[in-house]
C-alpha cells in the first residue's frame, strides 16, 4: 500500500510537470499580450513592462525561469488583474470561498443524488422513478447559468428571501449558489446510482439478503448500494475538484469573489502567471482527488487490489 | 400447537407472472404437506415452476409474479395473509432458504462473519455482539468449516464454492428455522463437493429435525436425501409420493421418462440412456389437457382435452395421468362385477 502511494505521488508530480509545460507553451502560443488592449499605452511603456516581467526574453528562457521558480514554490505575481499581487495569495484569498460553496454543493448533491438514485432504482418503472428520471434529465441538460439565473430571478432581491449581493457573513448568501452549483452533479449522481443500483439489486446476494429477512432499508443501503457505489465514486473525484475550485458561471451570476473568476478571466487578460497558477492548482487538486478516490475504492470494495494495478 | 398439524400445508397454489406478452401460469395448482423432520424433493426440469413455488412460500416472488390462488399454511398460520413486515420477520427466522449458486449468493463486499451475524441480529435484536459472533462461529463449525475465527474475517471470494455453500447453509440455519428450502443447492458444485454437501445436509437435518424442501432436477440427489417426492411438469404436479414408490413404481409417464434418462451405476455399461423426446411446454400458450401429453408415448385423445384428476395409486402416492384413471375405473368395475 505504501509502495503504491509513493508510486502514485511520483506519477502525480510528473503529471503536474507535464501539465505545466503544455499549459505554458499553449498559453504563449495564443496571440496577444497582457499590456495590449483597446487603449494601449505607448510602445515604450509596453516594452518597459515586458522587460520588467521578463516577457522580452526568448521563450525557453522564460520557461526555465518559470519552472525554476515553480520548484521553489513561487508562482509569481499577477501582471494584469491585480497588479504585482502574488498569485499564491490570489489562490489563498479566493479559494476558501469557492471551496466552501463547492463543498456544500457537492455534499448535498452526493447525499440527495445517491438517495434519489436508490429510490428510483428500487421503484423502477413506478411514478416516483419516472418523475425522478425526468428531473435528472432536465438537470443534466440544463446549463448551470440557466439554473442560476432562474433561482436569482425567482428568489433574490428586495422582498424576496435571499440577498442579490454576495455577503459571506450570512448563510443566506450561500443557499442559492450551492443549490445552483450542486444541481447538475446531483442529477448526474442520481442517474449513475440508479443505473448501477439496477444492476446490483438484481444480483443473487440481494435474494439471499431478502431470504435472511432483512428490511428494505438494509437491503438497499447496505447490500446493494455498496456494490453499486464504485461508478459514483469514479465520477466524484474529479467533480469534487472542479466544484471546489469554483464554478465560474455560478460565481459570476451571484457575484461571488471566488477562484473561478480568476481562472477564466486570467485567460482573456493574458495574465500569464495567474493562468499558470490557477491551472496548476486545479490540476493538482484533480490528481489528489483521483488518488483519494482510488484509495477509497479499496475501502468500498475489498476485492479491488491496488498494488496489482497501477 | 396441536400435534396433528402439519408444518407446512400448500393447497392448490397458483402463481402467475403477468408479463407484457400475457399471463404465464408458472405454478398451476399444486398441493402437498410437509411435516417436521421430513425431507421432500421437488423435481422438475427448468421452467417447471419448482423454484417459483418455493419463492411463494418465502414471500420472495418478484414482480410481475403473484400468488393468484390457493393457500399456504405454516404451523397453522396463513402465510399469504401476512403483512410485509410480518413476512420480513418470518423469512430467515422460521423458514430459511439457500440458493443454487454459492459463488454469487454471498455479498462480495462483506466478510463471512458480518453476513452471518447480520442474519442473527436481524431476528434477535437483544443479542450481544460477542454472543452473536460466538453463535456464528458455532454454526460454521457445525457445517464443517475449520479455522472459524479466521474464516469470520474472510471475504466470500477467499473461499471455494463448496465452502461458500456451507456458509450459506450456516447462515440459513443460524436462527433455527423449522423449514429449510434448498433451491438446487448442489447444482453448481462439482460431484465430490455435491456429495459432501448432501451428507452435511442429511446430518444437520437429523440433528435439528427441521423440514426440508429440496428443489432439484437431479433424481440421484432425491434418492440420497428425500423421504418423499413431488414431480412437477409445466407448473403442474404430475406425481407425488414416498421416494421408494416414485423410484420403484413410478405412476406417471413423465416420472418414468426422468428415471430412464438418468444414468445408473447398476446398469449394464453399454445400456443407452433414453431421453424424453420433444421440448418443454411454451408456458405462454400451454396446451389444453395434460401438459405432458404432446411428449407422452401413451398419449390418448382425452389427454389432449382435459387435465387428468389425481388418482391414489398407493399410500400417499398420487398421480395425475389418464392411464391411472383408466386403471382405477377398471379395478372398480372388476370389483363391482365380482
Amino acid at each position: 500500500m505504501a509502495k503504491y502511494i509513493v508510486k502514485r505521488v511520483l506519477m502525480a508530480l510528473f503529471t503536474i510537470f507535464a501539465i505545466a509545460t503544455v499549459t505554458f507553451f499553449l498559453m504563449k502560443a495564443v496571440p496577444g499580450n497582457p499590456f495590449v488592449s483597446e487603449k494601449s499605452p505607448p510602445q515604450s511603456v509596453i516594452d518597459a513592462l515586458n522587460a520588467k516581467y521578463g516577457l522580452d526574453q526568448p521563450l525557453h528562457v522564460q520557461y526555465k525561469m518559470y519552472m525554476g521558480n515553480l520548484l521553489k514554490g513561487d508562482l509569481g505575481v499577477s501582471v494584469k488583474m491585480s497588479k504585482n499581487y502574488p498569485v499564491i495569495n490570489i489562490i489563498k484569498n479566493n479559494f476558501p470561498t469557492s471551496a466552501k460553496i463547492g463543498a456544500i454543493a457537492i455534499g448535498w448533491a452526493l447525499i440527495v443524488g445517491v438517495i434519489l438514485g436508490c429510490v428510483s432504482a428500487y421503484y423502477r418503472g413506478k411514478p416516483a422513478d419516472s418523475t425522478l428520471r425526468v428531473v435528472c434529465t432536465v438537470g443534466i441538460s440544463m446549463p448551470s447559468f440557466v439554473m442560476a439565473n432562474l433561482l436569482l430571478l425567482a428568489l433574490c432581491g428586495s422582498g424576496k428571501p435571499f440577498p442579490a449581493m454576495f455577503d459571506p457573513s450570512t448563510w443566506k448568501s450561500f443557499v442559492l449558489p450551492c443549490a445552483a452549483l450542486g444541481f447538475y452533479p446531483m442529477c448526474y449522481i442520481a442517474r449513475q446510482t440508479r443505473t448501477s443500483m439496477l444492476d446490483s439489486l438484481n444480483q443473487e446476494y440481494i435474494k439471499t439478503a431478502r431470504a435472511k429477512g432483512l428490511g428494505t432499508w438494509k437491503i438497499v443501503f447496505k447490500h446493494a448500494l455498496r456494490n453499486a457505489f464504485i461508478p459514483v465514486l469514479t465520477y466524484l473525484g474529479p467533480q469534487i475538484a472542479f466544484t471546489l475550485t469554483g464554478g465560474f458561471v455560478v460565481e459570476t451570476v451571484f457575484s461571488i469573489p471566488g477562484l473561478g473568476r480568476y481562472f477564466v478571466q486570467s485567460i482573456s487578460n493574458r495574465d500569464y502567471p495567474v493562468i499558470m497558477g490557477t491551472t496548476i492548482f486545479l490540476a493538482s487538486f484533480v490528481i489528489i482527488m483521483n488518488l483519494v478516490v482510488d484509495i477509497l475504492y479499496k475501502v468500498v470494495d475489498p476485492r479491488i487490489n491496488l498494488a496489482k494495478e497501477g | 400447537m396441536s400435534e396433528n398439524k402439519h408444518l407446512l400445508e400448500v393447497e392448490d397454489l397458483h402463481v402467475s407472472f403477468f408479463t407484457p406478452a400475457g399471463e404465464v401460469k408458472a405454478v398451476g395448482g399444486i398441493s402437498y404437506t410437509l411435516d417436521e423432520d421430513e425431507v421432500m424433493g421437488i423435481v422438475g426440469e427448468s421452467g417447471s415452476g419448482k423454484s417459483q413455488e418455493a419463492y411463494a412460500i418465502m414471500g420472495l416472488l418478484q414482480s410481475p409474479g403473484k400468488v393468484i390462488g390457493g393457500s399456504i399454511t405454516f404451523e397453522g398460520e396463513d402465510v399469504l395473509a401476512k403483512s410485509k413486515a410480518e413476512m420480513t420477520a418470518f423469512r430467515g427466522s422460521r423458514a430459511a432458504m439457500i440458493f443454487q449458486n454459492p459463488m454469487t449468493s454471498l455479498n462480495p463486499v462483506y466478510t463471512i462473519g458480518n453476513q452471518l451475524i447480520e442474519a442473527l441480529v436481524t431476528h434477535d435484536k437483544s443479542i450481544s455482539k460477542e454472543d452473536a459472533a460466538a453463535r456464528a462461529m458455532e454454526m460454521l463449525t457445525m457445517v464443517g468449516i475449520n479455522n472459524v475465527e479466521q474464516r469470520m474475517k474472510q471475504y466470500p471470494r477467499e473461499l471455494s464454492g463448496g465452502m461458500r455453500q456451507r456458509v450459506m447453509i450456516a447462515m440459513g440455519l443460524i436462527c433455527h428455522p423449522k423449514l429449510l428450502i434448498a433451491d438446487e443447492p448442489t447444482t453448481a458444485l462439482d460431484v465430490t463437493i455435491q456429495a459432501q454437501i448432501l451428507e452435511l445436509m442429511k446430518g444437520l437435518q437429523k440433528k435439528t429435525h427441521m423440514g426440508i424442501i429440496f428443489i432439484t432436477h437431479n433424481l440421484g440427489v432425491v434418492a440420497e436425501i428425500c423421504d418423499k417426492v413431488c414431480v412437477m411438469y409445466a407448473g403442474k404436479m404430475v406425481e407425488q409420493g414416498p421416494v421408494d414408490d416414485i423410484f420403484y413404481s413410478p405412476a406417471h409417464p413423465y416420472t418414468e421418462g426422468l428415471l430412464r434418462s438418468m444414468p445408473r451405476v447398476d446398469a449394464d455399461s453399454h445400456e443407452r440412456l433414453i431421453p424424453i423426446e420433444g421440448t418443454p411446454v411454451d408456458m405462454l400458450n400451454p396446451p389444453e389437457g395434460c401438459p405432458f401429453a404432446p411428449r407422452c408415448e401413451y398419449c390418448m385423445k382425452v389427454c389432449l382435452q382435459k387435465m387428468p384428476p389425481y388418482v391414489e395409486v398407493g399410500e400417499d402416492h398420487r398421480s395425475a395421468c389418464w392411464l391411472r384413471v383408466q386403471e382405477a375405473l377398471e379395478k372398480k368395475e372388476g370389483k363391482n362385477d365380482g
